[in-house]
């Protein structure tokens, strides 16, 4: 908290305000532009690695039978593949978003806390590091599932599970502290004026997702302490045999992760609202009922979390309560993709390689939405749970949804961290290449998952091959073109065309004010916010 | 206006405080809230029967009110099971009776301590299926009680059970299963 006076007493530094040189600046930094880089860099790296694991997945399921790993293997690619992308991949990214981008936009000179952001970026090297090399451990890594129900992740599960349970303590921590401190620069440094409901629907995203994060992380946290000690000192929380419950495990995890889903989305819907009055040249329709939709999403997801487990054998009243509830969500989600068709409604439309993304975005992360309509119907989801089509319908709402925003993010706001312009031709290459790889991939999971293909099984019958054989081939053109996202990443990194401040026509918001690439240091005097 | 330049850090850095602390705190109480569910859903599944937990009071059933209901026949059945590290054998002396509603059944548990130590041991008690969980009585059981075992001894435990004449209609087969821990360390 004393840098927040530091920052303050810099503006008589000022031949102290480039970032210190060699290694150690990265260690030490408590710049937010540097952890934000860091962020956004670690989450690319783990994006790559859960994506290896996908693409292991997907070539063990290109034919049915076993070709290429043991099943036990193929177990612990699904389970590592959720948990990575999950926890290492979507979160770390809108959280170096949130770093780069929330100062900017609300016209702070950095991060309420910026010494404890980088104490929570830093951990998270060391808990990915311990995460990953459970692989390598005697036993295997973790392969229960990425939801680890007990008593697969607690009697039965192997010797690594407790390097596992750290990790996601690790994970949680960073994520907290992380939230905390987006939250205490939200609410105590906006500039004189930025009132909040004149504050961007990105910064409004990111204050609700902060406080789901506080809310449920914890709760996590306190769920694998509980699976720690049923396995290491003979506790019996979740052992049916002590007195326990493994219903119970379900009932918290979800409690936890119904929450966190909508942790990965939150932030995308700001991005989108950013984007689309940029490129459609009008301002956003309906600002208001926007952020009053983002907190009755954030509300109501705390009170459905059973729709994941309408088969454990919950009473017809529980079973009618969270489907109603459930489907109650498709109301404010209904608002916001009506305020963003709006918005694009009758305005002067361009389609750079971020309104692309977002108009992706809007199309598919509707039909998630529709297939998890579909779920929340609780006679019906007998059918449906535990097949490809759920499978399906996260990976509708979480590619398009949570991953395309984030590349959208990335186009939008690359010419202001950089300077430069990247290459739109490649960017429309990865564009496309995704988007007709993604939709390869996990649209034949509907038809296969309706037939009843189980999830997270090596092997499938014969009828499904010819569907199986289209996604696999789709997630290899997927998983490819992620690595054409890096190289033009590192080309506008390293030069292009030179941008203006506001190198797009429509934008709006406070970093577009500063110059390109943004300085190290921006908005130590803050800006007058009409 | 020097001077409120100087003054603005101050006071940014108190509100930066107060939130900081806050958010704290709302994070420690959830952690707490998630051990908090386990005692909350034991209590919410007693109250409503989820689960198959049976009612702490075992003296709810009121023997004035009985009349015997021979048009129906319910099927109790038996289940013994011992939790890990429990040595004692443990079975019902029959695997099933069949009773009216209102008409006691009786039958006993057997449980031999084939080691060389003094062991107490406790039964928890569990119904199957769930809506039936409070129409279970049972009006002697040797879970009220720890029970404790000499070294090689073997005992021959009562249980006498009543069926509720309220039981839903549907209901034809009940199961009353028995958990039975090693709770010597905690005598």
């Amino acid at each position: 908290m004393t840098s927040v006076t530091d920052t303050a007493s810099s503006l008589d530094q000022e031949h102290h305000h480039g970032p210190a040189k060699g290694l150690m600046r990265w260690v030490l930094t408590t710049n937010h532009k540097d952890i934000g880089s860091m962020y956004l860099w670690f989450s690319f790296i783990m994006f790559l690695t859960g994506g290896a694991m996908a693409m292991i997945i997907r070539a063990e399921l290109f034919q049915p039978g076993l070709q290429i790993v043991e099943p036990a293997f193929f177990n612990q690619m699904t389970t590592m593949h959720g948990l990575i992308m999950v926890f290492g991949a979507v979160m770390p990214a809108f959280v170096g978003l949130a770093n780069w981008m929330i100062p900017m936009m609300i016209g702070a000179p950095d991060m309420a806390m910026p010494r404890m952001n980088n104490w929570s970026f830093w951990i998270l090297p060391f808990a990915a590091v311990m995460l990953v090399s459970t692989l390598f451990m005697e036993g295997g890594g973790p392969n229960f599932g990425w939801t680890f129900y007990a008593p697969l992740s607690t009697d039965y599960s192997p010797p690594s599970t407790t390097f596992f349970i750290f990790a996601i303590h690790m994970l949680g921590v960073s994520s907290i502290m992380g939230a905390i401190n987006i939250i205490a620069t939200i609410l105590n440094l906006r500039a004189p004026g930025m009132t909040m409901m004149k504050m961007p629907m990105f910064v409004w995203t990111w204050l609700i997702t902060a406080y789901l994060l506080i809310a449920v992380m914890p709760v996590l946290a306190g769920a694998v302490t509980m699976m720690l000690m049923d396995i290491h000192f003979g506790t019996s929380f979740f052992n049916a045999g002590g007195g326990g419950d493994p219903v119970l495990f379900q009932h918290i995890f979800w409690f936890f992760g119904h929450p966190e889903v909508y942790i990965m989305i939150l932030p995308s819907f700001g991005i989108v609202s950013a984007i689309i009055p940029a490129f459609a040249r009008k301002p956003l329709f309906g600002y208001t009922s926007m952020v009053y939709a983002t907190a009755s999403i954030a509300f109501l997801s705390f009170i459905v979390w059973a729709h994941h487990m309408f088969t454990v054998g919950i009473p017809l009243i529980g079973e009618l309560f969270f489907m109603y509830a459930t489907m109650l969500i498709a109301v404010p989600t209904g608002v916001k993709i009506f305020n963003w068709v709006t918005t694009m409604f009758r305005g002067s439309m361009t389609f750079e390689t971020p309104m692309l993304f977002s108009t992706a975005f809007v199309v598919l992360f509707t039909i998630g939405g529709f297939s998890g309509l579909m779920l929340s119907i609780a006679p019906a989801d007998f059918q449906y749970h535990d097949t490809y089509f759920v499978v399906a319908h996260f990976h509708y709402v979480l590619v398009p949804g949570a991953i395309f925003a984030i590349f959208a993010a990335c186009y939008y706001w690359l010419p202001k961290w950089t300077g430069y312009m990247y290459d739109e031709t490649l960017a429309k290459v990865h564009f496309w290449m995704s988007f007709i790889g993604m939709n390869l991939t996990f649209f034949p999971m509907h038809f296969v998952g309706l037939a009843g293909m189980p999830r997270r099984i090596p092997d499938y019958a014969l009828q499904f091959a010819n569907f199986n054989e289209m996604s696999s081939i789709g997630g290899f053109m997927f998983g490819t073109t992620q690595l054409l996202f890096l190289f033009i990443v590192i080309k506008c990194i390293r030069g292009g065309a030179k941008v203006e401040a506001k190198p797009w026509e429509g934008a709006e918001g406070l970093e577009w004010n500063v110059p390109s690439p943004a300085p190290y240091h921006t908005f130590t005097t803050p800006p007058d916010v009409k | 206006m020097s001077e409120q330049d100087r003054e603005q850090p101050e006071s940014i850095e108190h509100s930066t405080r107060r939130t900081v602390i806050r958010s704290t705190l709302v994070a420690c109480g959830m952690f707490a809230f998630g051990f908090a569910m386990v005692p909350l859903y034991n209590v919410f599944c007693q109250v409503t029967g989820l689960n198959g937990k049976t009612d702490p009071n075992p003296y709810m059933y009121k023997a004035a009110e009985a009349k015997v209901d021979t048009s129906r026949d319910i099927k109790v059945q038996f289940v013994a099971t011992k939790n890990a590290g429990m040595s004692w054998d443990f079975y019902p002396s029959t695997p099933q009776v069949t009773v009216h509603p209102g008409e006691p059944g009786l039958l006993n548990f057997v449980a031999k301590n084939p080691t060389g130590k003094t062991i107490v041991g406790q039964a928890i008690p569990s119904v199957t299926p769930f809506e039936a969980t409070n129409f279970l009585h049972k009006v002697e059981c040797f879970c009220f009680t720890t029970q404790t075992l000499q070294p090689w001894e073997e005992k021959v435990m009562p249980l006498r059970i009543i069926v509720d004449q309220e039981l839903p209609k549907h209901i034809k087969k009940l199961t009353l299963s028995y958990t039975l821990f090693d709770v010597t360390h905690l005598n």
